[in-house]
Parts: C-alpha cells; sequence; structure tokens
C-alpha cells in the first residue's frame, strides 16, 4: 500500500506548551485508522494538523498525496481531497440540507448547480436523508444531521476522510445510524482516519488501531494486536477503564 | 394665546407644509446617502479589522476609536468651517453627508465585527475544511449569518444616522430642522418646529418599533 499520508516528527505547541511531541506515521490509500486514547491526548490536534486546521512546528512535515501540508496555493488542493467531520457537525444552518451538500461542490470545483444538486440527491439517499433535502439543519436530530455531514464531506468526493469524534455529541441511541454509514463507506476504498471512543467500531472496522497518550503514539497494530494483546501498560490500563465501565 | 394658536397652528402649518417637505427630502437625501455609505465603508472596515495585517488591523482600530469619541456636531463643525482655513471648502450637503458617513463608518464596522465574531468557529473550520477559499466563505456562509445578527443593531444606527442629520442644519443645510426654524422665524409662530417634531417621529417610531420586534425575534428561539 503506497502512503497517501505521510506524517513526519509532527509537533504542535500552544504557546510554551508541547501538545504533540513528534508523531511519525504513514497511512495507505484506502486504510481505515482509528485513533483512540483518552481525552487531551492529542488525537483530534492530530487530525486537525492533517488538513492544517491546526499549523503546526516548521520542522514537522506532512504529505498527503505527495502534496505538501502548508500555508498558501496547494493548501486548497490538500483541503479538496481531503474531507473533514466534526464532533459538533458544524453544517450551516442558513442552508437547506441539499444546500449544505451542493456548496462546495459549486464554489471549489465550480460543477453545475444542477449536476451539484442530483450528486447531492444520490449522497443524501446514500446516507438515508432523502427525504430531508428541502429542511433546515436545525429540524433534523442530531444523528440525522452528522449524516449529512458526512454527505456533504463526500460531495468533494475526497480521498481522505477525517473524522473528529462524529459520534461523541449524539444521543446514544443515534450512535449507531452514523456509525452504519461509517461502516459503509469504510468498504468503498476511501481512506479515513476516525478519532474515536467507539470501541466495538473500532474493532471492528479499522484496519489499525493507534493508542495516542500525552501527545505521542504509545502503540500501533490491527485491532487483534490493541484489544487483545496490547505491549503497553499505558494501552492497557486505558481499555481496562474503557471498556469495564 | 391658547396652545393651539402657538402650537398647532393649522393656517402657520398649512402654509409651511411646502417647505417642510422640501426640507424632508434633504433630510431624507443626506440621511440615506450617509446610511448607504456608512454600510459600504463600514463592512470593509470590518474586515480589515478582523483580516487585514497587524498594522492595517490597528490603523481601523484607531479609526473607529476616534470616529466614536469625537461628537458629530464637533465634526460637522471643523469640516466645514475650520477645514477653508487650509484651504479645502466642502459643500453643506458634502460637508454634513462626510461627518455623518465617517462616524456611521466606525459605528457600522463594529456592528459587523460583532456580527462576525458571533460566527462560531465550527463554521469557518467546516467552510475551510471543505476548501472553500476567503471569499466564498465569507459570501456564502459567514455574512449571511452574520447578516441576521446585525439588523437589529444596523437599523438602530440608521435610526441615530437620520436622527443626527438635524445637525446638518448648523452648516446651512436646508434640511427638514432648518426649513422648520427659517418658517418659524418668517411666521413668527413655533407650529412649523412642531410639525418638524412630527415628521421626525412619524419617520422613526415605526423603525423602532420595528428594531425592538427584530430584537425579539431573533432572540427567541436562538441556538447556543
Amino acid at each position: 500500500m503506497r502512503p497517501i499520508i505521510s506524517i513526519k516528527d509532527l509537533r504542535k505547541s500552544y504557546g510554551d506548551f508541547e501538545v504533540l511531541h513528534g508523531i511519525d506515521l504513514e497511512i495507505g490509500e484506502g486504510e481505515v485508522v482509528c485513533v483512540i486514547g483518552p481525552s487531551g491526548s492529542g488525537k483530534s490536534t492530530l487530525i486537525r494538523c492533517i488538513n492544517h486546521l491546526e499549523a503546526f512546528s516548521k520542522d514537522s512535515t506532512i504529505h498527503v498525496d505527495g502534496i505538501k501540508v502548508e500555508r498558501g496555493k496547494a493548501l486548497a488542493q490538500v483541503r479538496a481531497e481531503v474531507g473533514m467531520v466534526f464532533q459538533s457537525f458544524n453544517l450551516f444552518p442558513h442552508l437547506t440540507v441539499l444546500k449544505n451538500v451542493m456548496l462546495a461542490p459549486m464554489r471549489v470545483r465550480g460543477t453545475k448547480p444542477a449536476d451539484a444538486a442530483r450528486k447531492a440527491r444520490e449522497l443524501l439517499a446514500r446516507v438515508g436523508i432523502s427525504e430531508q433535502s428541502d429542511k433546515y439543519p436545525e429540524m433534523l436530530s442530531g444523528g440525522q444531521q452528522q449524516r449529512v455531514a458526512i454527505a456533504r464531506a463526500l460531495a468533494m468526493e475526497p480521498r481522505v476522510l477525517l473524522f473528529d469524534e462524529p459520534t461523541s455529541s449524539l444521543d446514544p441511541e443515534m450512535v449507531g445510524e452514523v456509525l452504519d454509514v461509517m461502516r459503509k463507506l469504510a468498504g468503498t476504498g476511501v481512506t479515513m482516519i476516525v478519532v474515536t471512543h467507539e470501541m466495538g467500531f473500532a474493532r471492528q472496522v479499522a484496519d489499525r488501531v493507534i493508542f495516542m497518550d500525552g501527545g505521542r503514539i504509545i502503540e500501533a497494530g490491527t485491532p487483534g494486536d490493541i484489544f487483545d494483546a496490547p505491549t503497553q501498560d499505558r494501552t492497557r490500563s486505558f481499555l481496562r477503564a474503557v471498556l469495564n465501565h | 394665546m391658547d396652545i393651539f394658536t402657538t402650537f398647532f397652528n393649522v393656517p402657520v402649518l398649512i402654509r409651511a407644509f411646502p417647505l417642510l417637505i422640501s426640507g424632508l427630502w434633504v433630510t431624507l437625501e443626506i440621511g440615506i446617502t450617509s446610511i448607504v455609505a456608512g454600510l459600504v465603508g463600514g463592512m470593509f472596515l470590518a474586515l480589515l479589522r478582523l483580516y487585514a495585517p497587524a498594522p492595517m488591523r490597528a490603523v481601523a482600530k484607531i479609526y473607529t476609536d476616534f470616529f466614536r469619541s469625537i461628537p458629530l456636531l464637533v465634526l460637522l463643525i471643523i469640516v466645514y468651517y475650520a477645514l477653508p482655513f487650509v484651504g479645502i471648502r466642502f459643500s453643506p450637503f458634502f460637508s454634513a453627508v462626510a461627518a455623518l458617513t465617517l462616524v456611521s463608518i466606525a459605528y457600522t464596522a463594529e456592528i459587523f465585527r460583532a456580527g462576525i465574531e458571533a460566527i462560531p468557529r465550527g463554521q469557518f473550520e467546516a467552510s475551510e475544511a471543505l476548501g472553500l477559499s476567503y471569499r466564498p466563505m465569507m459570501v456564502d456562509v459567514i455574512l449571511p449569518q452574520a447578516i441576521k445578527v446585525v439588523i437589529p443593531p444596523l437599523t438602530n444606527n440608521c435610526i441615530n444616522v437620520i436622527k443626527d442629520t438635524a445637525l446638518a442644519s448648523v452648516v446651512a443645510m436646508p434640511d427638514l430642522l432648518k426649513q422648520a426654524t427659517q418658517a418659524q422665524a418668517l411666521m413668527a409662530n413655533p407650529s412649523p418646529l412642531i410639525g418638524a417634531a412630527i415628521i421626525y417621529v412619524a419617520f422613526l417610531w415605526p423603525l423602532v418599533t420595528i428594531v425592538a420586534r427584530l430584537e425579539k425575534r431573533f432572540n427567541v428561539g436562538r441556538r447556543p
């Protein structure tokens, strides 16, 4: 598998406080990677660096599909290839569900409105929201909103999808519908990096699980390695805490 | 003389009416020109204040602070009576519009800035993550949301600008107030002043109630 994302010595500080202490990571095309770990371990910061929502140290490098991630012209190209789904959905509240999905292809790729609308309807059908396409986001449940957000990210036909705790602000009964959509996506060949607390999802769907703590990758491996035979104490104690509560 | 012949003298009001109406036009001309110029300039200044390089941000801040501190009447008198001493001469209309606009830009910029800052960070991040560049992000995502937040305070500002046009009478501008004072002198009766007051209130009262209603509407059901 050729790496679509390669991260070298990624460091990020807020003032004097370093939150990522030199992360090295390569992610293959089509790979599904779940990042787990306690809150404050830097996992969200890590994926937010990939599309440069967070700036990072000058000496660190991230490449997405061979393009260096840095402020400037190339960043638009990176962001067009990397979709993101947020914990708090961040749908555009003044636009209908359909328009939310149509906006970026029209403005970034120059897609014609009719084509963008057709594509948007297809994607909304795929995430099971066809009926709601003319409603405004606030009229939808959290689970529905997050599925719209996934459709919106997919509309740009990204090769990489970043999920930043996509189910953490959902009511428990809605977590399943979002995870179902993500599970289906994982089978389509798109590269996915998922920061999550859903251990069941990570175990079932991930090709690789990364455990982070204190701004470092402590351990990485197949779900079997991490969940059944973790080698590090910190991984063991984290898993014990989250799995036996 | 009873109160009606003094303040609500109908024959005097009828005679003064054409003057008052011509004054009203001048008032509206000054007011609307200043409001429109203030909106355009204010939006521009707000964007400078938020997103320009640091030195320009500082200039924008100094501008807003200065023009919110200076009394409008003082500014107007400087523009019209002081600048001619250094050879800069403006017409009364231009002086009035310039003074009103300079101040209105400062207030409008602060309103827009507050409106943009009220938009959650997630909206910017979602736009950026989708690859939108600055212009479509502002035009399609941020400003349409900010407009809703700023409509009540902007309407308030419009009311203030229209009220402040009355100051133009000190630079010999034949606005509503000036015409009323002239009619009063001419007819030796203050009814035209009352007539002018009634016209101001009749114009602005609806706007005031609209602001109240808008503020209520945008506050009800507003999400955190």
